[in-house]
């Protein structure tokens, strides 16, 4: 911290030695003028030249880009709606990709092709209103097409009914780990506040009200929570100190966890993990992953530390608003499974009457 | 110094018999070209240079994450990385101070507070601004802002650390995250006498504009930068006193026991007081300002390459008034799309589908503005000067910056993508690159202005390469790991094996970065260099049309010796058929028999 300080300190001396010399230099106008700073006609042909490379470039980054890094990219989506999701991106990506290899060129290439040369008059042109017109209209018309197609899937992502048969599950966000909590048999919730949190030595891990009758055969878990397989999933979200943000990218979901208030979101998981290991997108990553880790690996041993652990796929549930020194580490494993693994896997877990006995 | 700069006044002599002492000229100085100066000086040259350090000490946590490096240990020390090895805690800091500096300090107290200051009054026929005094006082307010935002630094619990953003309860409680004690108490003062000193600047800018155009300067002569400083000030006015009031209830929930933001809260084992009060309420205060901030950044960037391409072109802006239409609607829509921030918070869906349709309609004037620049382009004559090259590439960026856009501005594509790197990829190219390019550009420009000399052009080119390359290079891949679905923020992305293929990528962006950021020490060099030993300028060296370039090459006091120049057409007319040279300044009078252009 102190060299930080010697820096700042350095900047204002050299801030104040800059005023002392401006006074000086006062005494040394009217000094000889001259042009070369100003581009010439052979800093024209050179520049206009690279602007054109730098088109070519921008060009090559978009293609190595796509080329080497696309298979980073998420798998495609294991939730329903997540299919609609990624065909809207895949749209929105087609128009930007359209424009911004037109209009880049455009930008470029004139600034090659009309690289200044001495004599030469521009053209005196102020304005265009039919062009104009055009270049407003089209922008508009393929935006509008854009939010209406936009607009009906994001209504159809968020006002979802809440069905009789959907599961409902809480998850429960705090620094720097999640829980989730499951209604169980009834499939209500217990009313919860994090008053309650304190109650039964701690052991009321999301502060449930064990007053509220619906409480009872209430299922609260940790480190891992499961879903069953095109079952649809309601999820209400809580916070009990700052802002999360529960965000689970392979079910293209994400909501904010906010303390005060239940949030919502819901999706119908399509995938099991079983089935999502063996997407060859999947297998591909992990085998790369996997590589990596080798790699780091023999690099531990030989330093005499311990080798890091081969990779498995799961679905992820991660924080994604700020929320404090250990926001990059705050996860918890999803599960989905058939039905009937779901069912044998909950029915292992303590309800929260057996917890508080 | 004291007397009221007043543009009737036509025999301006009086005011060369002034004495000026060391302290009236170069400190409280109520010149508009010196608070231009030290605007620059303490925004973008310490200031910028602070952020722009800091996002180089957190790159380099992100490409070899939990290393040791003794670049850390010389920067934050033994209490902030023991053994070299960065925390956590200041990982989040320096993300917070850099996101700060760079859109507060820099980008909009820089960047305005320099080129309103020096052109607002040179290129409308003013002696200087509306009040000499209080542009004074704005000043010294921002001065005083910075200091305490350096300060904050070295406060023992570390400075703010809960994202730029500093959404309640992690920036309210100091249980949470220690930067959110003395460091929180010091980011919100300091941004206190920011606000206050930025809407004193925008209030002066808007009364100049307003009331001090020279004879003849109509509102529809003004050059498009004088347009998008002037609607610049409008928005700040507009959007910066809710900012206030946030950082009020924010420092009242802190400090006096309040809960406009807070409700229901456990922390260490115990249950807090506050109840009823929603983050979700600060998050609208905030970003009310915080989205029109975004053009308070972009649209003098984008008023100077107007200036610049227009210039540089020789040829008349494209479409004048759908410039100063689209700087106009931009302006009007900034400040009813913020909850596109929002979309993933709890909100009301249906106000979702409002801000992705209102969002989405800023993009046609912003589209606009960019084949406006396209056409400025077409059949010109183009002078590429290294402030020429900076204001194509900020076209450039603008648009590739500009189209992802139109997936976070769409409620439904910005579940997925919300938060995560590809809007740090989305935004640092549309506004922080784009609006530094401007910078850049302006600088350049009118670099004979500041200080009567050129800056050299071969160095000019080489930091205009390496800074296009590097930008393309650290952000264009960014929109990958983003889309990979890495969130921002993240200390380290180890934890998670899942981004482990993500750890090249991160080491390429770093090496951009650093060179990136190392070449910004060119125009550093550049800039000082320039300033005591850069060749002479010419009173008009870009042989330009505008105003200032009528004025001496020597700075006075009042900016013109004798009467003000009357102006007597818009400030486009470049390669004007039937005139000898290519350009015909604002002075010159309508010859007999010319054609007034009509734009």
């Amino acid at each position: 911290m102190t060299v930080l300080l010697s820096i700042i300190a350095v900047t204002l001396l050299a801030i104040s030695v800059w005023q002392i010399t401006k006074i000086f230099e006062i005494s040394n106008l009217g000094a000889k003028k001259d042009n070369s700073q100003i581009a010439s006609e052979k800093d024209n042909d050179l520049q206009g030249k690279l602007m054109f490379a730098f088109l070519v470039f921008i060009y090559l980054v978009t293609i190595y880009s796509f080329a080497s890094y696309t298979k980073v990219l998420l798998p495609e989506s294991a939730s329903e709606h997540g299919y609609t999701y990624d065909k809207l991106l895949l749209i929105s990506f087609l128009v930007i990709f359209i424009v911004q290899t037109i209009t880049q060129a455009l930008l470029h290439y004139f600034a090659y092709k009309y690289r200044g040369i001495n004599g030469r008059k521009a053209s005196f042109i102020t304005h265009n209103n039919k062009l104009e017109l055009v270049w407003t209209v089209i922008p508009a018309i393929v935006l509008f097409a854009l939010i209406l197609y936009g607009m009906t899937t994001w209504s159809d992502i968020m006002n979802f009914e809440e069905d009789e048969d959907a599961l409902i599950v809480e998850l429960y966000a705090q620094q720097w780990n999640w829980k989730a909590r499951y209604a169980g048999d009834d499939n209500v919730l217990g009313d919860a506040n994090v008053r309650f949190l304190n109650d039964f030595d701690g052991r009321n891990s999301v502060g449930i009200d064990a007053s509220d009758p619906n409480s009872l055969d209430d299922v609260v878990v940790t480190q891992e929570f499961h879903l069953p397989v095109d079952r649809k999933v309601i999820f209400k979200i809580r916070s009990q100190d700052v802002l999360h943000s529960a965000y689970m990218p392979h079910f293209r979901a994400q909501m904010n966890c906010v303390p005060g208030m239940i949030t919502e979101f819901s999706f119908t998981p399509t995938t099991t993990t079983a089935d999502m290991r063996l997407n060859p997108d999947v297998v591909e990553k992990v085998n790369r992953i996997n590589k990596i880790r080798y790699d780091n690996s023999q690099e531990l041993i030989a330093k005499g530390e311990e080798p890091l652990e081969p990779y498995q796929f799961d679905y992820l549930l991660l924080c994604a608003k700020i929320c404090g020194s250990s926001h990059y580490n705050m996860q918890m494993k999803i599960v989905v499974e058939s039905e009937k693994d779901f069912n044998k896997w909950l029915n292992q877990q303590k309800t929260f009457s057996e917890v508080i006995q | 110094m004291s007397v009221a700069v007043n543009n009737n006044v036509e025999n301006h002599d009086e005011h060369h018999h002034h004495k000026e002492t060391f302290i009236t000229k170069w400190i409280f100085s109520q010149d508009h070209k010196m608070i231009a100066k030290q605007y620059f000086v303490t925004g973008v040259l310490v200031m910028g240079v602070i952020g722009v350090l800091m996002s180089l000490l957190f790159r380099i946590q992100l490409a070899w994450p939990e290393e040791s490096f003794s670049v850390f240990e010389i920067f934050l020390g033994d209490r902030w990385a023991p053994d070299g090895v960065m925390d956590p805690n200041i990982y989040l800091a320096l993300v917070t101070i850099h996101g700060t500096i760079m859109v507060f300090f820099v980008l909009t107290a820089g960047l305005s507070g320099t080129f309103s200051n020096l052109l607002i009054p040179l290129q409308i026929g003013a002696r200087d601004m509306a009040s000499g005094f209080l542009n004074m006082v704005a000043y010294w307010l921002f001065f005083i802002s910075s200091v305490i935002m350096v300060a904050s630094l070295f406060v023992e619990a570390g400075p703010a650390a809960a994202g730029w953003t500093i959404y309640p309860p992690l920036s309210a409680l100091p249980q949470t995250q220690p930067g959110s004690g003395a460091g929180m108490t010091l980011w919100l003062v300091s941004m206190a006498f920011f606000i206050a000193s930025s809407l004193l600047g925008s209030l002066n800018y808007i009364v100049t504009v307003l009331n001090l155009r020279t004879k003849g300067m109509t509102m529809f002569r003004l050059p498009l930068t004088i347009w998008a400083f002037f609607v610049t000030a409008i928005i700040g006015v507009i959007s910066f006193p809710v900012l206030l009031s946030a950082a009020l209830l924010l420092i009242m929930d802190r400090s006096f026991g309040t809960s406009f933001f807070l409700s229901d809260i456990f922390v260490q084992g115990e249950v807090l007081h506050y109840q009823g009060g929603s983050p979700v309420l600060f998050e609208h205060l905030f970003w009310f300002l915080g989205h029109p901030e975004v053009y308070i950044v972009l649209l003098p960037a984008l008023g100077i390459t107007s200036e610049i391409i227009a210039t540089n072109s020789r040829k008349p802006i494209f479409g004048y008034r759908a410039m100063v239409a689209s700087i106009l609607a931009i302006a009007f829509l900034s400040t009813i799309v913020w909850g596109h921030h929002m979309f993933v918070t709890g909100m009301n869906p249906f106000l979702g589908s409002v801000f992705t349709f209102t969002t989405l309609l800023i993009a046609i004037p912003s589209a606009v503005k960019a084949f406006n620049y396209i056409a400025t382009l077409w059949k010109g004559n183009l002078q590429l000067n290294p402030a020429m090259l900076f204001s194509i590439g900020l076209v450039s960026t603008f648009i590739t910056g500009g189209l992802t856009g139109i997936i976070l501005g769409d409620s439904a594509l910005d579940i997925n993508v919300h938060d995560t790197y590809f809007v740090v990829a989305h935004f640092h190219l549309v506004m922080g690159i784009s609006a530094l390019y401007g910078l850049f550009a302006g600088v350049y420009h009118w670099f004979p202005k500041l200080y009567g000399r050129m800056m050299n052009k071969t160095l000019g080119y080489v930091h205009f390469w390496i800074t296009a390359i590097g930008a393309y290079g650290i952000f264009f891949p960014m929109h990958f790991i983003g889309m990979a679905g890495l969130p921002r923020r993240y200390y380290t992305n180890t934890a998670f094996p899942y981004f482990d293929d993500l750890a090249d990528i991160n080491v390429l962006i770093t090496v951009f970065a650093l060179i990136t950021g190392l070449a910004q020490l060119i125009f550093l060099y550049n800039f000082i260099h320039s300033m005591y030993f850069g060749k002479k300028s010419e009173k008009n060296p870009w042989k330009s049309n505008t105003l200032e370039w009528t004025a001496p090459v020597e700075h006075i006091h009042g900016n013109w010796p004798g009467k003000i120049p009357e102006v007597h057409r818009w400030a486009y007319d470049y390669s004007k058929p039937g005139k000898k040279q290519d350009f015909v300044p604002q002075s010159t009078p309508i010859a007999s028999g010319e054609n007034i252009t009509e734009h």
